[in-house]
């Protein structure tokens, strides 16, 4: 077996089990918004372990830049002017990219055996040489994190730096971070932390201060310190509530199985009568 | 001496084919993305990118030869109180009984009931498949409406799928019908016996 950091878990369009005997430990990135400065070292740190150049954009008035993520923006700051409270501005930035769901609806929408798989870990990870370029993960995905690329019609986005996780390092962005506003460990150590760090935030006034790893979606391995969390929609329209859309597991659910079989039956039942009833012939002298 | 009627001519015929080998491309490299037991379907079409790259221009090959090909066959498809006599007795065309089946003209109701599934399915796969089309389209949409798109599409696609399964065993079952879309002619007996009216028509016997 290859490492065994990259132990797969669930693997897209495969329905078969994936290799189950070793079960290691869950990761997590913890992005603690309350001490996020917004310096955007994390973009830096990411765009250069990754060798990613997006263009230079230009200024629309605001922070953001790049605007959105892209197939070379893998993260990006998010900047959001808020009156939570009358006359109380609150300037609150969100890394927005990939949540690493546990129930990743990007896997579950992808027709290509392998393009996305989820590593035991916890990490879900876009292998983009099986990567045929449909889209189908955007509709899968209840975040908006895929993006298609231009250049080669494949889909990217954050890998949780699984390459650097595989051995032993932590993610690029949280080598950066110079505020401690992002760290990283087991899943287990990153709920303990961020209830500290809920603690203090209660103590300081933000009493509705909550760790953001949405049950919709399984629990997710990046999860947020919200200073408010309980109007997620605050942070640049974080979902309050994220799962994946009815109509993908709709269209991913028991239905194919059962449309496949309708196909295979109806070609059986043709067979069949014509086996049993027989052909219609026509004598060729017939008489009236 | 065997004697034959004119049932198609050489352009019905070829718009015919076009339609149906441009229908079983599309539908193969469509089933590739339906469901992983069909995924081995995109070496067909030299792999998955090349399989998701084809097969909307295959589609809409499909589209503009149905067009052209519903409106040549729109006027025989109306229906009419003679057509539900023949729904009542669907169990004696099942069962070979012919002998009670009403009188049938041009095509017979259930003829008549794929000619328009398909004239609904085709455009429906064509709106929802140009929706999800990577890279050209799908951006300029919503992703709620690409999520909506692609459950329709991938609904009409089988519903199409299985009324063509329908439609070839038909023709298989009922023998002497193949050689009207090869060939163009059918036998008097065969027309006689399936499509009396029509043939009356004909022949003005
Ligand atoms: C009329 C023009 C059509 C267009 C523009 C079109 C377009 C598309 C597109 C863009 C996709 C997504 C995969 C890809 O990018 O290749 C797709 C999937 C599919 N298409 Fe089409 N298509 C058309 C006609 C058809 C026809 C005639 C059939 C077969 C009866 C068909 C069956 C399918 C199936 C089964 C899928 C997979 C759906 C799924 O993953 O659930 N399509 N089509
Ligand atoms: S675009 Fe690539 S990763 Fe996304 S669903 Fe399609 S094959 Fe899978
Ligand atoms: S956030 Fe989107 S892209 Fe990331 S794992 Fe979840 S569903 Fe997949």
């Amino acid at each position: 077996m290859a490492l065994q950091s990259l132990d797969i878990k669930a693997r897209s369009a495969t329905t078969t089990p994936p290799p189950r005997a070793r079960n290691p430990v869950h990761v997590a990135k913890l992005i603690d918004i309350s001490k996020c400065i917004g310096c955007k070292a994390c973009q830096v740190a990411c765009m250069e372990w990754n060798d990613l150049r997006d263009e230079v954009g230009t200024n629309v008035g605001i922070y953001d830049n790049p605007r959105d993520l892209s197939d070379q923006s893998w993260t990006v700051m998010r900047f959001s002017e808020v009156e939570v409270e009358q006359g109380r501005l609150e300037w609150l930035i969100r890394k927005d990219g990939c949540m690493h769901c546990d129930d990743p609806g990007c896997l579950k929408a992808c027709p290509s055996p392998g393009a996305i798989v989820q590593y035991a870990n916890g990490i879900v990870d876009f292998h983009e040489e099986h990567c045929i370029g449909c889209g189908y993960c955007l509709t899968g995905c209840p975040f908006n994190i895929p993006r298609i690329s231009k250049k080669d019609s494949k889909a990217y986005k954050c890998t949780l730096c699984s390459d650097r996780v595989a051995v032993g390092l932590e993610p690029a962005c949280i080598k950066t971070c110079p505020t401690g506003a992002l760290v990283f460990g087991s899943k287990e150590d990153m709920i303990h932390h961020a209830e500290g760090r809920i603690a203090d935030l209660k103590e300081r006034g933000y009493a509705n201060a909550a760790l953001y790893n949405p049950r919709g979606v399984g629990g997710t391995h990046v999860m947020y310190v919200l200073q408010h969390g309980d109007q997620p929609e605050l942070y640049a329209n974080l979902p309050k509530d994220p799962h994946i859309s009815p109509l993908v597991s709709l269209w991913k659910g028991v239905t194919k199985p059962l449309m496949s079989l309708g196909i295979g039956l109806a070609v059986f039942a043709g067979f069949f009568h014509f086996v049993t009833v027989g052909p219609k012939e026509v004598e060729e002298e017939e008489t009236d | 001496m065997r004697t034959t009627i004119q049932r198609y001519t050489a352009r019905e015929r070829s718009n015919h084919w076009v339609v149906a080998i441009a229908f079983i491309l599309a539908g193969l490299s469509g089933l590739a993305l339906f469901h992983p037991a069909f995924f081995f379907l995109t070496n067909l079409f030299g792999g998955g990118p090349w399989d998701r790259i084809l097969h909307p221009f295959i589609g809409v090959v499909m589209f503009l030869s149905f067009v052209a090909l519903a409106a040549r066959f729109w006027r025989f498809n109306h229906f009419t109180p003679a057509d539900r006599q023949w729904m009542k007795h669907i169990g004696d065309e099942l069962c070979n009984r012919d002998e009670r089946l009403p009188e049938v003209g041009k095509y017979n109701a259930g003829q008549k009931y794929l000619f328009w599934t398909v004239v609904v399915t085709v455009p429906v796969l064509l709106l929802s498949g140009v929706v999800i089309w990577q890279p050209w389209f799908a951006p300029y949409f919503p992703i709620w409406l690409l999520r909506v798109a692609v459950v329709i599409h991938a609904l009409a696609a089988w519903i199409m799928i299985l009324g063509i399964i329908v439609h070839v065993y038909a023709a298989i079952w009922v023998k002497g019908t193949v050689r009207a879309m090869t060939r163009g002619t059918v036998s008097e007996a065969w027309a006689k016996h399936h499509h009396r009216a029509w043939y009356r028509e004909m022949t003005g016997k």
